[in-house]
């Protein structure tokens, strides 16, 4: 009952978010890029909820579009590395043998390059933008998922209902598919949620040091950085961006625990 | 451990040489001629086949060179080793601080489990992991650096004492990243382990719950924390990085993004090689300590 309120309380909590950066036009009638340099760096007031940026742009509109931006990348750059991750860790463990230990080595190696390192020299080939985030994160971010459903799949394919199927002569492409996937996945499906918060994380640092999402478009990171030379008066132009970062990863958190919760039931 | 530096320095060569554009554009800028280019290209070696490029690179590797910087002709090896004490300050400091923030936390939490003190720390890592190292930074200069003026907002001191001074709220950033980590697994192995037999033989024996907490708790909580550390030391020196740029801290991060703005490729390849060798490093020394605490580990 108790995950259960846990893993509602945080889908609530997401999901108003996520409407609000969906239906962003309908909640706010200004331009998140439209600059209005009479009316820079406004207290909040009742035309500027939260006030207006150095450019004189509305802090709130910018903050409900950057969440477009932030959670939808954020998003985006977990499906692939979850895709090949999954699929790699249920080969590999598996198949074993030298397969496994050159899998294992390729993991050993990556799990060394300190990511925003890779990410940053990753930036540095492609360019700023979002396609270099994605690459970066897809990079780095199978490793964990190929552990995870590895080891799994080490103690999954040792028990009876794996022997059965072999047995039978079901091929191993539907013992891995029907039978083991389902029943090592949800482990890597609850890291899910934690890594959607730590891709968020990445996009917002390098969007702070100037290698995420190009400026003018409105994002968390780039918009702390803004906000850091401000930071005596309009305290909150810095500090606002990092709190829609902070309820995000309380969300995604509580998701996390509450699937943790109803998974092992 | 040599299957992963061979396999680093496979991908910091490939990275370097998946970088679209010649060298010699960026060397010659606008005074690039086809003749020209050719004439860096051979003298950069860059017309020789991959694997003689990738045996050189490794060979320079073992010469300690990892070349020179194409802006100011600097040796990249000291630039890196002139960087030193800036990283291995704040690196060392971070993990102290978080250790000494993470550890007392989880021993109350743990002393009574579903108390209120535990339901309070347990919610440390459900924030804390969502917490941005660049605004945790810019939030520390805010409220120690500027509203009570405590520690200084950047830079990198002179004297070591004004260096301590100046690294402590770098430190407490990455302190703050890399305690609420601490804690959730901290505060799960101590539950474990007061409830382990040993203990409970101890408290039997009648002996104090403090002495019980030092003897007992304190070492395998030590050996929980040492492996955690291990395991998140990648995101640890990475997130350096980030941190470095938001002190102004002319460490070895700040000199990878200033080489990236510069597009110096000997500089971004050094220090990609360097950081991932720390890491490494750093694991090694992991498992020394964790040998030197935990009699049940034997080094093969």
């Amino acid at each position: 009952m108790k995950s259960s309120k846990t893993l509602y309380v945080g889908m609530g909590l997401l999901g108003a978010l996520v409407l609000a950066a969906v239906f962003a036009p309908l909640i706010t009638s200004y331009d998140p890029n439209e600059q209005d340099l009479v009316n820079t760096l406004l207290g909040p007031n009742s035309r500027h909820w939260l006030g207006t940026d150095p450019l004189g742009r509305d802090v709130f509109t910018r903050l409900i579009y950057g969440a477009r931006v932030d959670l939808a990348i954020g998003l985006l750059a977990v499906i692939l590395p979850y895709i090949i991750g999954v699929s790699l860790g249920l080969l590999t463990g598996w198949l074993g043998g030298r397969t496994d230990s050159v899998v294992m080595r390729i993991v050993d190696t990556v799990i060394a390059f300190p990511f925003y390192v890779l990410a940053i020299a990753l930036v540095f080939i492609f360019g700023p933008g979002i396609k270099s985030i994605i690459v970066a994160i897809t990079l780095v971010g199978w490793v964990a998922y190929c552990r995870i459903v590895r080891a799994n799949v080490l103690v999954a394919k040792e028990q009876d209902y794996v022997h059965a199927a072999r047995l039978t002569g079901l091929p191993a492409s539907r013992i891995l598919r029907r039978h083991l996937l389902p029943n090592v996945i949800s482990q890597s499906i609850v890291f899910a949620m934690s890594d959607i918060v730590l891709s968020i994380l990445a996009i917002v640092s390098l969007g702070y040091l100037g290698l995420g999402v190009p400026v003018p478009t409105a994002e968390w990171g780039s918009m702390i950085q803004e906000g850091q030379s401000y930071i005596m008066d309009q305290w909150w132009l810095a500090t606002i961006p990092g709190l829609m970062v902070v309820y995000v990863g309380f969300s995604l958190s509580l998701i996390g625990d509450g699937l943790v919760a109803r998974l092992e039931r | 451990m040599l299957p992963v530096l061979f396999g680093i320095s496979v991908a910091v060569f490939l990275i370097v040489h998946s970088i679209p554009g010649d060298p010699a554009d960026v060397l010659l800028g606008q005074n690039a001629t086809p003749e020209k280019i050719k004439i860096i290209n051979r003298q950069l070696g860059i017309d020789r086949p991959l694997i003689v490029q990738y045996l050189n690179f490794v060979w320079d590797i073992f010469r300690g060179s990892l070349g020179t910087s194409f802006y100011n002709k600097e040796s990249v090896t000291s630039l890196i080793l002139g960087r030193l004490p800036e990283t291995g300050m704040l690196l060392t400091g971070g993990v102290i601080l978080s250790i000494l923030i993470a550890l007392p936390l989880s021993i109350i939490a743990a002393s009574k489990r579903g108390a209120l003190r535990d339901q309070l720390v347990r919610a440390i890592p459900i924030i804390g992991l969502g917490m941005p190292q660049v605004w945790v930074g810019v939030m520390l200069i805010l409220l120690l650096g500027l509203k009570y003026p405590l520690f200084p907002v950047g830079g990198f001191g002179n004297t070591f004492p004004e260096r301590l001074r100046s690294i402590f709220l770098p430190a407490l950033t990455i302190a703050i990243l890399l305690a609420p980590i601490l804690i959730r697994s901290l505060r799960a192995s101590m539950l474990e382990i007061l409830d382990s037999d040993y203990v409970l033989t101890a408290r039997a024996k009648g002996i104090s719950t403090a002495r019980i907490t030092r003897v007992h708790v304190l070492r395998n909580a030590m050996i929980a924390s040492v492996t955690v550390l291990g395991i998140n030391i990648a995101y640890l020196v990475g997130s350096m990085v980030v941190v470095e740029r938001v002190f102004a801290i002319p460490g070895t991060g700040s000199l990878m993004i200033d080489a990236i703005s510069r597009r110096d490729y000997p500089i971004v390849q050094g220090v990609t090689l360097y950081f991932a060798v720390v890491v490494v490093i750093v694991n090694l020394i992991t498992d020394l300590i964790l040998a030197a605490l935990d009699p049940r580990v034997v080094l093969k």
